[in-house]
């Protein structure tokens, strides 16, 4: 059952990749923390997470990337986004990516990287403070 | 099987008067450090274990001597003295050509053996111009789409003369066939072709989620794959039966090892099934264990790894050939493990795991680099870890005894206690039908899952240590130098494989995917085809969709969070 005001946030896991410890852990724990949370499973497309993403009215999608290609999947989802005028969905991750690849991606839009070693509560406690119910 | 856990608990004796002689000042109610004492995977540890706790233990029974049933103390006689583990640094990245470089680099600085990684599409059975393998190719591991490829690979480097030890699952009749086709133009014979594929399919479905078909056809594949070697390729491991990813995604080291031997288990059976012998293709079998910073968990789990093994294919599978009964086991360090803050902790990290591994009796040990959280491992990184295995080796001493640790009252304790643990889920998936069924009612994935979870809540919690991470923490620190790949490796890799499809012998190559797809719809043996397709330069992506047409493709049901 939705409550209008809780927000709702997507987890998912793009590409090929099915490293999805860290991907089960972080929705599990926003999960208990209160939020809506929509876990996408593995093996999606960009294309899949943004549709499901609009669909679902989410206001967040977290993606899990531990294959290398980041670079790759982050623009790609923020573009669909702002293609489905869905550009204020906030885009977060995590996953193994080397500093100066957070730094681009931060400036591409997305609006955090965490890195192996965040705890969940750090999570949680982002997600309170930069991600809110989206307006329409 | 008796167990040995209540005594653990209960001191008797003069070991109950030290117990109570003991100084206990506040400010806890023992006088020490933390109101209980776990493992990594929180299995409780006494404070002492004794010679009380090992009463009416048999060593005759319980260890034997090395070399002989159950080979609690090791799989050969002399053990290390004999011959040192085979060190195998798993390597690969880019294209073929890159890869190539890096194992020449490996074998220059005394590497015994090769062990490929390769990227995510080749271990989905993806080509690289695959819609879904965009941005990931030659990342993970090296890119291969045809015998093109593998031929580029091993360029300059004759397979007789090394072993190799192919990392790939779903596909992995295709890989061995590339393999079989590149001996073919060396000139080599398959009978002196020495190496290992990991062809574990069902810790796919368990952890690591590499897969394509449903279980029953993988299981097909890879019952084919066992027969044509036990015939062709005589010296070939057929099977990596594996924890390693088991315990990645979060298990506890008993889940590691039940999970693992109930996944052999399971392999064992559809071999007998599809009417071989169980001693023609039992002694190919090898596993694949995980090591994690706790040294005595790990020993133990090696310990009653080779134990509970020679009883499963004794008593439970009736193998006659001793050979059948040893658990002949690669180990690689926990990725998992690793930190990315203070990446130097990591030597050190790496250090401990590997020497549990080699006090564990492994045959051959992978050291992870200390900058694998971050990317693939740089040549230096990957250097100081070879080096960490050659001065355990070399310098440290532990290699010149047989099984050093046995008989210690606290590592065989542990070690029955593991064992004991591990039969209790064997138990259980076997009550379910086995590990076929046990995957499909998302057994083991939840039994992970949960574990995972709890581990993370002890170091959130700050339970549990994580050197760097939770404690002893420094400012902001700048990661290392890092391997790039490029993405113009991308590029090279698409270009290749267009060329090799404009050039390749059309009317061959679609002959043999006709004739594969017909084998796989009428039950005859896959190898023979799936070698032909590969000779006539099939691509990885165009043979498993072949099969994928006959066989069907694999969906996860849902998943619990």
């Amino acid at each position: 059952m939705a409550v209008a005001n809780k927000v709702r946030l997507l987890v998912g896991k793009v590409g090929l990749d099915g490293h999805d410890r860290g991907a089960k852990i972080i929705a599990r724990a926003l999960r208990d923390a209160g939020f809506e949370i929509i876990y996408t499973g593995l093996h999606q497309t960009p294309e899949a997470v943004v549709a499901t993403a609009v669909q679902e009215d989410v206001d967040g999608i977290g993606l899990s990337i531990l294959s290398g290609a980041h670079n790759t999947i982050f623009p790609k989802i923020l573009a669909l986004l702002r293609e489905r005028q869905a550009g204020d969905v906030v885009v977060f991750g995590g996953g193994i990516i080397p500093d100066e690849d957070r730094e681009s991606l931060v400036r591409a839009g997305v609006r955090a990287i965490f890195t192996p070693g965040t705890s969940t509560q750090q999570v949680i406690e982002w997600v309170k403070e930069n991600v809110t119910r989206r307006r329409r | 099987m008796k167990t040995r856990d209540d005594r653990a608990t209960t001191p008797r004796g003069p070991r109950r008067a030290w117990e109570e002689s003991a100084p206990r000042p506040a400010p806890t109610e023992r006088g020490e450090r933390r109101p209980s004492f776990t493992t990594v995977s929180s299995v409780p540890i006494e404070r002492l274990v004794s010679a009380a706790d090992l009463e009416g233990w048999d060593p005759g029974e319980r260890l034997g001597h090395p070399g002989e049933a159950p080979f609690t103390r090791g799989i050969y006689p002399t053990m290390y003295r004999g011959r040192l583990w085979t060190m195998r640094q798993f390597a690969g990245f880019g294209a073929a050509e890159d890869t190539n470089r890096r194992f020449k680099y490996l074998l220059e600085h005394g590497q015994t053996g090769l062990s490929v990684a390769f990227d995510l599409p080749t271990l989905m059975g993806r080509d690289s111009d695959d819609p879904l393998a965009d941005g990931e190719v030659g990342r993970e591991g090296v890119a291969i789409d045809t015998l093109a490829d593998m031929e580029a690979l091993f360029s300059g480097i004759p397979l007789d003369r090394i072993s190799t030890s192919m990392t790939i699952n779903a596909p992995a009749a295709v890989l061995l066939a590339m393999y079989l086709a590149v001996a073919d133009e060396q000139g080599v014979s398959y009978e002196r072709l020495q190496g290992t594929l990991q062809n574990d399919i069902l810790k796919e479905y368990i952890a690591q989620k590499e897969w394509i078909y449903p279980p029953a056809p993988s299981l097909r594949i890879i019952t084919d794959l066992i027969g044509y070697c036990a015939s062709r390729v005589p010296n070939w491991n057929t099977i990596s039966i594996s924890g390693y990813h088991i315990r990645e995604a979060g298990s506890t080291a008993v889940q590691e090892l039940a999970f693992t031997l109930a996944d052999g288990i399971a392999y064992v059976q559809s071999g007998i099934a599809a009417g071989l012998e169980v001693d023609s293709f039992a002694p190919r079998l090898s596993f694949f264990f995980n090591s994690h910073n706790d040294l005595f968990e790990e020993v133990a789990k090696l310990r009653a790894a080779r134990r509970m093994w020679s009883a499963i294919m004794r008593d439970r599978f009736h193998a006659k050939s001793p050979r059948s009964w040893m658990l002949r086991t690669h180990v690689q360090t926990a990725g998992c493990s690793l930190t990315a803050q203070q990446p130097y902790n990591n030597v050190v990290r790496v250090t401990i795991q590997a020497l549990a591994a080699v006090l564990g009796g492994t045959q051959s040990l992978h050291t992870n680099s200390l900058d694998e959280t971050l990317a693939l491992p740089s040549e230096p990184s990957v250097r100081l870890a070879l080096r960490t295995q050659q001065i355990i080796a070399e310098e440290s001493g532990v290699a010149n005894s047989v099984d050093p640790l046995g008989g210690s009252y606290f590592v065989e304790s542990l070690t029955e206690r593991t064992e004991a643990a591990a039969w209790d889920y064997i138990r259980r998936i076997d009550a379910m039908g086995g590990m076929v069924h046990a995957i499909e009612q998302g057994f083991p994935q939840r039994e992970i899952a949960e574990a995972s979870y709890h581990y993370q809540q002890q170091i959130d919690s700050g339970e549990k240590t994580v050197v760097g991470v939770n404690r002893y923490t420094e400012g902001d620190e700048r990661s290392p130098t890092l391997l790039r790949i490029g993405r113009e490796v991308e590029l090279q890799q698409l270009e290749r494989l267009r060329a090799t499809r404009a050039s390749r012998d059309a009317a061959r190559h679609a002959r043999a995917l006709r004739d594969l797809e017909a084998a796989a719809g009428s039950g005859a043996n896959l190898m023979p085809p799936i070698l032909e397709a590969v000779k006539a330069y099939a691509s990885v992506g165009e043979i498993c969709s072949a099969l994928k047409k006959v066989f069907g493709a694999y969906q996860e049901g849902a998943v619990p969070l």
